[in-house]
């Protein structure tokens, strides 16, 4: 398992080898078809990712220290991005979640996907992310 | 006819590349392009004319003060209004709306009703909302049939003399439903109420006469009509309007004021307090007259038959789910795959350079109604071509393919 700045790397190199934009989505939708779903009774509204277009539930687990995320989404784009965060962030100390720079986003090519519009809702994921972290930390 | 290439040709924003693309733009329910002399009437506006108006005896300030008021002008002759103090100028159409609904907290009382539709846009709901819980006034829904007409036997059955106001869209954003608006206002009427038509998306569509519909209270955007941000239009009836408290206050509306006690101008003034937004207004003239030159019932027409050709198109794709289907509807139409959500859609056709609209379309009530989260909606202008449509039709099918 690498550190959240390794993984980054991983996914970035991953992404670039992909032509062109179809291609990066494609791979997002495979990404996102092979989330594991989560549990029908974890799709509360506690979970769920308010100020999305497409709904995203998140949930949280603490495991030796780690934090383990699991998540989905109606959308299946939406679901292939969130995988990408978890695969990134899942598993990892509370402290570096909530301090990672995830930069990498806009490189593999989802810059849309970080804009501020209210409709897309990676700014929200990412914020609900490092929430959960904080409260572990806090804990 | 409509020379499509010579009006295309006319706005800039439709000429350029989005994602390597040719863009396409088909979210026009929210707002349209503007075209090359409204962008110049903003700019000359700013260059040569600005000053603040209704103020200066200076010559600008007369100036961009008779630009202003022909604008109102040309909003009267454009909806056919009796008076040019019948035209209010708003920030848009939920302003206008909110205009109103403020006025009208004051105005209604415990046992009083008023009653809007299921299919209305969230600003033709919530100010009614917030109306009621301040005045004690009860909000009566009409309800929706599936092809989405109005239910218009449940809104018989509303309506009584506890009715003070009726609020309804005149055509839907998310539907494209048009209703009957002479019979609801006739209705209304006979049962002793006002009437409110929200006409944001009929007034670029339709040809609209306020005296021959009779309509209290008549609202729309300058940016949905080729026009600028930030302006829009209350039409009310100089009685009303006369009785209807002030919205906002300050400068402007006023007529005298003392430390004790405050007249108000006369209409249209005392609802356009502060410095309005000048520039937007002024332009808007040059919106309405590229309107009137092309003939609204031109546009009108040219909008139909490319609504008739993408529902056609469309009705090729597997799988395919129209929302609306009432038996009269304009410029747009909503849909979904089955087995997609709108979101991805919206997603991949952005991609390959086409703007469509998915989501609710601000108004979640029709979604419930439907069981969806929300739509995909192709919304025309007159700029539109056929050729746009067969793109989007095969941008749509291999985003299906994509996400299969
Ligand atoms: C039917 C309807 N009413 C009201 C509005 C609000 O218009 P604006 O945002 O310009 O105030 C819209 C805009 O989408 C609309 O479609």
């Amino acid at each position: 398992m690498g550190t959240i700045a390794e993984i980054q790397a991983e996914i970035t190199e991953e992404f670039n080898m992909l032509e062109d934009w179809m291609e990066k989505y494609e791979y997002i939708i495979e990404l996102g078809k092979a989330l594991p779903m989560i549990d029908d009774k974890y799709k509360t509204d506690d979970n769920l990712i308010k100020g999305c277009q497409s709904r995203v539930w998140l949930r949280a687990d603490e495991q030796n220290g780690k934090i383990i995320y699991s998540a989905d989404s109606d959308a299946i784009i939406t679901k292939g991005i969130v995988a990408v965060l978890i695969r990134v962030l899942s598993n990892q100390n509370a402290e570096e979640i909530a301090t990672a720079d995830l930069a990498f986003i806009d490189e593999i090519g989802f810059k849309e996907q970080l804009s501020q519009t209210r409709a897309n809702g990676l700014v929200s994921m990412i914020k609900e992310i490092k929430f959960y972290a904080l409260a572990y930390q806090n804990k | 006819m409509i020379d499509g290439s010579k009006i295309r040709a006319q706005f800039p924003a439709l000429h350029q590349k989005v994602n390597g693309k040719d863009l396409i733009y088909f979210d026009n329910a929210a707002s349209s392009q503007k075209p090359q002399v409204v962008l110049d009437a903003i700019s000359n506006y700013y260059h040569y004319d600005n000053a603040n108006v209704h103020r200066g005896v200076h010559y600008l300030s007369q100036k961009a003060t008779d630009k202003f008021e022909n604008t109102r002008k040309s909003v009267q002759a454009f909806i056919n209004a009796k008076n040019s103090c019948e035209i209010i100028f708003t920030k848009g159409a939920t302003d206008s709306i909110n205009l109103v609904a403020n006025g009208y907290r004051s105005i209604l009382n415990k046992g009083d009703e008023i009653i809007i539709s299921q299919m209305e846009h969230h600003s033709n709901i919530v100010p009614w909302q917030i109306c009621c819980e301040i005045s004690g006034a009860e909000l009566k829904i009409i309800p929706m049939l599936d092809d989405g007409d109005l239910d218009m036997e449940a809104f018989e059955n509303l309506l009584s003399e506890k009715t003070k106001l009726v609020a309804i869209t005149h055509i839907s954003n998310s539907l494209g439903t048009i209703n009957p608006v002479e019979k609801i206002i006739n209705k209304t009427h006979a049962a002793g109420a006002k009437i409110l038509i929200d006409g944001a998306q009929a007034a670029p569509h339709t040809f609209v006469d306020v005296q021959a519909l009779d309509v209290d209270y008549y609202c729309f955007s300058a940016q949905k009509m080729y026009g600028p941000t930030g302006v829009g239009v209350l039409y009310g009836k100089k009685n009303l309007l006369t009785t209807l408290p002030p919205y906002q206050s300050g400068g402007e509306m006023i007529k005298e004021v003392s430390l004790k006690k405050t007249t108000y101008a006369d209409l249209p003034h005392k609802f356009e307090a502060g410095t309005p937004n000048i520039a937007g207004v002024v332009a808007f003239k040059s919106a309405l007259d590229f309107i009137t030159d092309l003939g609204i019932e031109n546009i009108a027409k040219h909008e139909d038959d490319l609504l008739k050709y993408a529902i056609e198109k469309l009705s090729e794709i597997s799988d395919i789910q129209f929302i609306g289907k009432a038996k009269k509807r304009a410029a747009l139409v909503s849909f979904n795959i089955e087995g997609l959500h709108p979101y991805d859609m919206g997603v991949l056709l952005d991609k390959m350079g086409i703007a469509i609209r998915t989501g609710h379309h601000c108004a979640q009530p029709i979604m419930e109604h439907y069981k969806i989260s929300g739509t995909a909606r192709m919304s025309f202008a007159i700029y539109n071509t056929k050729q746009e449509i067969d793109s989007c039709i095969t941008a749509i099918k291999k985003a299906q393919i994509m996400l299969g």
